[in-house]
C-alpha cells in the first residue's frame, strides 16, 4: 500500500469534510479557468487572431479611431481617401520602396472599404467593398463561410450572421440605407441580399456588406466635382485639365434625381454602365495584406511619410489598447480568482490541521507499526496534495464543462464565438501552483504528525 | 537469544523537575520462540518496558538486543524500520486504523517495513485467525474479539521474531479472552516467534510456562 493510497483512505474516512474542502478548491480553479477562457476570447476578439490585415490605410488622424472604425465598426471614419490612393499611390510607393516592377510581389492583396451609412432596420454599419473581401482570410487562418452568393452586382449585399438573426433577413431580402452624413436621410436605393455569412466571432457578424460599386451609385455618395478635384490636388495627385473636364462632364451627365425617379425595382442593377469616374470615387480605408511583416513595416513608414493618408498595423494598435485597459482588468480578475484559490488553500490547511488532534492516535499507531516520522509527514502532505490536485482537476473539468455549456448560449445571445475546447497555456501552470500550495498548507499539519510522541499518544 | 536486556535504565522528568526512574533492569532474556507472561502492578513500567524494547521510546542507558541487534544503538529511522520488520505489537485497545478494512490493516503493517505488500500472506493470516469472511470489513463493523484477531494478524504480518502483546485480552470478554490468548500463542508457536505478553491477570499468566513478575527484575531507584 503506497503512501498516497493511505492518504486517500484517510481522506475517505472524513468524506464530507474532504469533499467540501476539495470542492472549494474546485470552485476556485473553475473560476480561474473561466477567467482564462474569457481572456482567451477577448484576446481572440481584439488581437491578431481576429485581424487578417497587415496594414490599415486610412485618413490622417487617430490610429485607434481608424482601427476601431475599420476593423470593429465602431464610429465613422473622419474623412475619406481618393480612389487614386488605391489605384496609383499605393502601387507606386510599393514599387518604389521595394524596387519591384509588380506591387503584387510585395502586396498580397489590397481591398477598399467605404463606410458611413447604416441600415434603416437595426442601424447596422454598412461597408462597401469588393467581393474579394470574402475570399481572403478575415483572421489568421480563418476564411469566411457563407450561404448564398457573393455580392458581385452593384446592388447586391452580403450580411453578417448577427444581422441576419436580429433583422430576420435572409437571401433575397431587400433593405435600405440611412445616409451617414449630417442629414441622415434614407437612401432610395434598395440592396438585395445575395449571401449570409456564417458566424465569425468578429465585427463582421454585425456588418452589412454591399458591393462597392453600388455604394458609389447611391445618390449623395459622389463628391461635387470641384471638391473632388481639390481633394485630389490636396493628396498630391496631378489633375490635368483634360481630367478636370472629364470629372465635370461625368457629374453633369449623371443625373441622380432623374435616375432616382425611375427607382431600382424590376430592372437590372448593372449600374456600372453609369460610369462613375474613378476620380469621383472615395474610399474610407484600404485593407492591405503584405507578403512579409518587414514589408508592412516599411510600407507603413513610406505611406506615413509621404501621403495625407495614414497606415497603421491594426494588431499593434489593439495590442496597446489591450495592454492599457483590458490587460489590467484581466490581471485584476486573475488576481481575484487567485485569491479564491488561496482562500481554498487556507480551507485545506484548516481542515487538515483541525483533524490532527483527533488523529494523533492514528499517527501514533502508524508509527508503532514501523512508520517513520518522514512517512507520517508524507502521508499528511499526500492528503493535502490529493485535496489540492484532486480539487484542481475537478475544477478544471468544471471550468471547461461550464464553457462547453455556455458557448452556444453566448454565441446565440452575444454573437461571440467561444471555442469550448480552447486550452490556455496558463492552465498548465495551475498544477505546479496547486502542488506548491499543497506543500505549503500541508507542511504544518505534516510537522505536527512528524513530531507526534508515539508513547504519549498511545497512552492517551 | 531472541531478546536480551542489560543494564537498562529509563526515567522521566516530572512536571516539578523531579526525575522519576521507571526502569532499572540489570538483566532479562527471552530465548528464541520462548513465550513469557510478564505481570506487574499498574504503573510499574510494563508498557514503558515494551515501548523501549520496541524502540518507540529511547532508553537512558543500557542495551536491548533483539536477534543480535542492539536497538538502543540504532538511529530513530533505523529503530522504526527494525520495529516494522522484526517486532510485532499487539495493543490492549487493538489500535486498528478505522479508515482501513481488516485486510488493509494487515497490509499496512507490511507497507511500513518497506516491503511489497504480500496480499496472499495477509489473507492467509486473516484466514488463520478465522476472519476470511471479514476481509473487507472496517473495524467498526467487527466485534471486539474480531478486532483483536485482526490486530494479531497485523502483528504477525512481517514475520517478526518477537511479538510484544500489551494486555491483549484486557478489553475482551472471558470467552474471547481464551480464544485470543490461544490464537496468539499458537500463531507464535507455528511461526517460531518469541512472545512477551504483559498482563495483570493471573488467569492469563497461569497459562504460560514462564511467568515473570516485573518487580523481580526491575528495581527503579528512588526519586532524586
Amino acid at each position: 500500500m503506497n503512501l498516497l493510497a493511505i492518504a486517500f483512505k484517510s481522506l475517505k474516512q472524513r468524506a464530507l469534510s474532504s469533499s467540501l474542502t476539495a470542492l472549494s478548491v474546485a470552485l476556485g480553479i473553475m473560476l480561474v479557468v473561466s477567467v482564462l477562457v474569457i481572456k482567451s476570447v477577448v484576446d481572440d476578439t481584439f488581437t491578431q487572431r481576429s485581424v487578417g490585415v497587415s496594414l490599415l490605410v486610412g485618413p490622417r488622424g487617430s490610429d485607434l479611431g481608424n482601427v476601431l472604425s475599420a476593423v470593429y465598426r465602431i464610429g465613422k471614419p473622419s474623412e475619406n481617401l481618393p480612389w487614386r490612393v488605391l489605384t496609383e499611390d499605393l502601387p507606386d510607393r510599393t514599387m518604389r520602396l521595394a524596387g519591384v516592377k509588380d506591387p503584387s510581389d510585395i502586396i498580397e492583396w489590397a481591398i477598399p472599404m467605404t463606410m458611413g451609412d447604416v441600415t434603416e432596420e437595426g442601424t447596422f454599419p454598412v461597408v462597401g467593398t469588393t467581393p474579394k473581401y470574402f475570399k481572403v482570410e478575415y483572421a489568421s487562418g480563418q476564411k469566411f463561410r457563407k450561404k448564398g452568393e457573393l455580392p458581385v452586382n452593384p446592388f447586391d449585399a452580403m450580411i453578417g450572421s448577427r444581422v441576419a438573426r436580429e433583422n430576420g433577413w435572409d437571401v433575397g431580402s431587400q433593405f435600405s440605407l440611412i445616409h451617414g452624413g449630417a442629414d441622415g436621410h434614407v437612401h432610395d436605393e434598395k440592396f438585395t441580399i445575395t449571401g449570409v455569412l456564417a458566424p465569425t466571432g468578429t465585427a463582421n457578424d454585425g456588418t452589412v456588406f454591399v458591393n462597392i460599386e453600388g455604394f458609389f451609385l447611391i445618390s449623395g455618395h459622389e463628391k461635387p466635382p470641384e471638391e473632388a478635384i481639390q481633394r485630389l490636388k490636396d493628396f498630391g495627385f496631378e489633375v490635368s485639365a483634360a481630367q478636370e473636364a472629364a470629372i465635370r462632364e461625368a457629374t453633369s451627365g449623371h443625373d441622380h434625381a432623374a435616375h432616382d425617379d425611375h427607382g431600382h425595382e424590376g430592372h437590372d442593377h448593372g449600374h456600372a454602365h453609369h460610369g462613375i469616374p474613378d476620380d469621383l470615387k472615395e474610399v474610407s480605408f484600404i485593407l492591405v495584406r503584405t507578403k512579409t511583416s518587414l514589408a508592412s513595416i516599411m510600407l507603413a513608414a513610406e505611406i506615413n511619410e509621404g501621403m495625407r493618408a495614414q497606415a497603421v498595423n491594426p494588431i499593434q494598435v489593439i495590442s496597446k489598447l489591450m495592454k492599457l485597459f483590458v490587460g489590467n482588468t484581466q490581471k485584476l480578475l486573475l488576481f481575484l480568482t487567485g485569491l479564491i484559490v488561496v482562500v481554498a488553500g487556507i480551507g485545506i490547511f484548516v481542515s487538515i490541521y483541525n483533524s490532527m488532534s483527533d488523529r494523533k492516535r492514528e499517527i501514533a499507531i502508524m508509527r508503532a507499526l514501523g512508520a517513520s516520522r518522514v512517512t507520517v509527514f508524507s502521508i499528511i502532505l499526500g492528503e493535502s496534495l490529493l485535496l489540492c490536485v484532486g480539487g484542481g482537476t475537478l475544477g478544471l473539468l468544471m471550468g471547461h464543462g461550464l464553457v462547453v455549456i455556455a458557448a452556444p448560449l453566448v454565441e446565440s445571445q452575444a454573437g461571440i464565438i467561444v471555442n469550448p475546447w480552447s486550452f490556455d497555456a496558463m492552465e498548465l501552470v495551475l498544477f505546479p501552483i496547486l502542488i506548491g500550495m499543497a506543500t505549503l498548507v500541508g507542511f504544518l499539519p505534516g510537522l505536527t504528525a512528524y513530531r507526534t510522541d508515539v508513547a504519549d499518544a498511545l497512552s492517551d | 537469544m531472541s531478546l536480551s536486556i542489560r543494564n537498562l535504565k529509563k526515567s522521566y522528568v516530572e512536571p516539578g523537575g523531579r526525575r522519576l526512574q521507571i526502569l532499572n533492569v540489570d538483566s532479562f532474556d527471552i530465548a528464541d520462540a520462548e513465550q513469557v507472561a510478564l505481570i506487574g502492578s499498574s504503573g510499574g513500567g510494563k508498557t514503558t518496558l515494551l515501548n523501549v524494547i520496541a524502540g518507540v521510546t529511547t532508553a537512558d542507558s543500557g542495551q536491548v538486543v533483539i536477534d543480535g541487534t542492539d536497538v538502543t544503538k540504532l538511529p530513530e529511522a533505523g529503530r522504526d524500520r527494525f520495529r516494522a520488520l522484526r517486532i510485532g505489537y499487539v495493543f490492549q485497545t487493538f489500535n486498528l486504523l478505522p479508515a482501513f478494512t481488516a485486510l488493509e490493516n494487515v497490509l499496512l503493517g507490511m507497507s511500513f517495513g518497506g516491503r511489497k505488500a504480500d496480499r496472499p500472506h495477509a489473507r492467509e493470516l486473516l484466514k488463520r485467525v478465522g476472519l476470511e469472511h471479514r476481509l473487507n470489513h472496517r473495524p467498526t463493523k467487527l466485534s471486539v474479539g474480531e478486532q483483536q484477531r485482526v490486530a494479531v494478524a497485523r502483528a504477525l504480518a512481517n514475520r517478526p521474531s518477537l511479538l510484544l502483546a500489551d494486555e491483549p485480552t484486557a478489553n475482551v470478554d472471558t470467552a474471547n479472552q481464551d480464544n485470543i490468548l490461544k490464537l496468539i500463542r499458537e500463531a507464535c508457536t507455528e511461526n517460531g516467534v518469541s512472545l512477551m505478553l504483559v498482563t495483570h491477570s493471573t488467569d492469563v499468566a497461569s497459562q504460560f510456562d514462564r511467568i515473570e513478575k516485573l518487580s523481580d527484575f526491575n528495581r527503579p531507584e528512588a526519586a532524586e
